[in-house]
């Protein structure tokens, strides 16, 4: 197995297992590559990429376009608000304009749920999906289960907690289909309004009790509440969320082992996570990010490979 | 026609002998590295850097490098699994012994030195290979160090078979492709 099954990467629930498992082995790769002296491989140099940021990220732009950059390939970068989708163009318009500039990627952050598989089935260059509403966001997924195995090996049987904001979270859906896919056991805890009725079906545990799922677990993956697309009150106060589903220090000691603690960023310092927690040696929120350069680089790189000559 | 035996395991045990003998005879023992070429390049310098400790008792620094990422023929159907690459001393103002099992087009070797610079600026690169199929060369890179030439038509693979420990079943083949 040394090629992608599709050539784009639009959510983890359309990747195969053996697609998941090759990106994560080649960014092992990639990592090496980013540590060394000179930062820089020349494979990706006939490749243009255009990076489509229809929603703000500092994180995710930053990311992707570093991992272009050391992969030598040509970038343009576009962010909806400095652009023609102000004067009402439509995506597949701005797209096919940008396409016909000879683009042969397209890394692709929007608003709308869908918005990568609508373009995937209309345009020819690959696509990144780096975001699409509250659907996948794959390579946050594929970079958080590179993380956890440089941590704890193998996920196979492993037991993973997704705390918090379900509802909202992309990073949550695209968690659940790789883990799953990987073989771990998954536990979603949270207030029952962010968890998503009939979510059980994916295969995965939902509890309401913070302590008792960070007893259970190897590793705890702590969302960001989204109160950007909340637009009812899900719960009464954000300092009694932090009472009951705030991860800090006390609630650490009190376990019986040493858990990992991640986070996909940008933290709520004090609601999600307490800033002991998240500056301790348990969390490993920094090495999820230079892991992110390393996947990022891994998924573009294979993805190109499918234009052939 | 069906595949021939080049060298044999005693034969390939003799060679390495000879060519550990012709490094330590013309290298800078403080200043070298020796570098094997993933992925099959690195069980030739492997054993040859084992020889040389074991015969001068000086220790070498030992390291492999993958090509994949710099090679020229990406997008062009080739595979794409890099393997290690694991330098962990630096090279820069060193002399480096590249290694690696058979010589054909060159290309290899090309983004080998290529991939190497990414440490540093080494002084100085040698080659050592232990087949040269001295007739199919794309570019100009010759070796310093051969084990055998072997005059081959294109049609035909060179293929070197390491049988893990059993040294006597190592060999070297022709192959018809």
């Amino acid at each position: 197995m040394s090629q992608l099954s599709s050539k784009h990467v639009i959510g983890i629930e359309h990747l195969t297992v053996d697609d998941i498992q090759l990106i994560l082995k080649t960014a092992v790769q990639f990592k090496e590559i980013i540590n060394r002296p000179i930062k820089k491989v020349p494979t990706l140099r006939d490749i243009t990429i255009a990076n489509l940021f229809f929603e703000n990220s500092t994180r995710t732009r930053i990311s992707f376009e570093l991992a272009q950059k050391r992969l030598s390939a040509d970038i343009i970068n576009f962010s909806s608000s400095s652009s023609s989708v102000k004067k009402g163009e439509t995506l597949l318009d701005t797209v096919n304009n940008i396409l016909s500039m000879k683009v042969d990627m397209i890394v692709m952050r929007h608003a709308s749920p869908g918005a990568a598989h609508y373009l995937s089935e209309r345009i020819d260059a690959n696509i990144v999906n780096a975001g699409d509403g509250t659907h996948e966001h794959p390579t946050q997924a594929l970079l958080d289960a590179y993380s956890m195995q440089e941590k704890i090996g193998d996920l196979k049987n492993k037991k993973i907690a997704i705390l918090g904001d379900i509802m909202h979270s992309r990073v949550a859906l695209s968690n659940i289909f790789c883990l799953k896919k990987l073989g771990a056991e998954v536990t979603l805890c949270g207030p029952a309004t962010l968890i998503p009725k009939h979510i059980e079906r994916l295969g995965v545990n939902v509890s309401h009790n913070l302590d008792e799922t960070l007893q259970w677990c190897d590793v705890a993956n702590v969302l960001r509440i989204q109160l950007e697309r909340q637009n009812t009150k899900y719960f009464p106060s954000l300092r009694e969320y932090a009472l009951y589903f705030g991860v800090n220090k006390q609630r650490l000691d009190k376990l019986s082992k040493e858990i990992i603690i991640m986070h996909p960023g940008p933290i709520n310092r004090g609601v999600e996570l307490s800033s002991d927690v998240a500056d301790s040696e348990h969390s490993i929120i920094l090495e999820q990010v230079e892991n992110g350069v390393a996947v990022r680089m891994a998924v573009m790189y294979l993805l190109a490979n499918k234009q052939q000559f | 026609m069906s595949d021939t035996v080049l060298l044999n395991g005693n034969q390939i045990q003799l060679t390495i002998e000879r060519l550990s003998r012709e490094v330590i005879e013309s290298i800078h023992f403080t200043n070298t590295v020796i570098i094997g070429v993933q992925p099959r390049g690195v069980l030739l310098a492997e054993k040859i850097h084992q020889k040389i400790i074991a015969l001068t008792g000086v220790q070498i620094p030992f390291g492999k490098i993958d090509t994949t990422f710099h090679r020229d023929d990406f997008r062009r159907g080739k595979s794409l699994n890099a393997k290690v690459t694991e330098i962990d001393f630096h090279i820069e103002g060193k002399e480096v012994l590249l290694i690696d099992d058979v010589l054909y087009t060159g290309r290899t070797i090309r983004a080998a030195m290529d991939a190497l610079l990414s440490f540093g600026r080494p002084t100085k690169i040698e080659l050592l290979v232990l087949i040269d199929r001295r007739f199919n060369r794309e570019l100009p890179i010759q070796p310093d160090f051969v084990g055998s030439v072997v005059d081959t038509i294109e049609s035909v693979d060179v293929e070197v078979h390491w049988a893990g420990e059993e040294q006597i079943n190592n060999e070297v083949i022709f192959v018809k492709k």
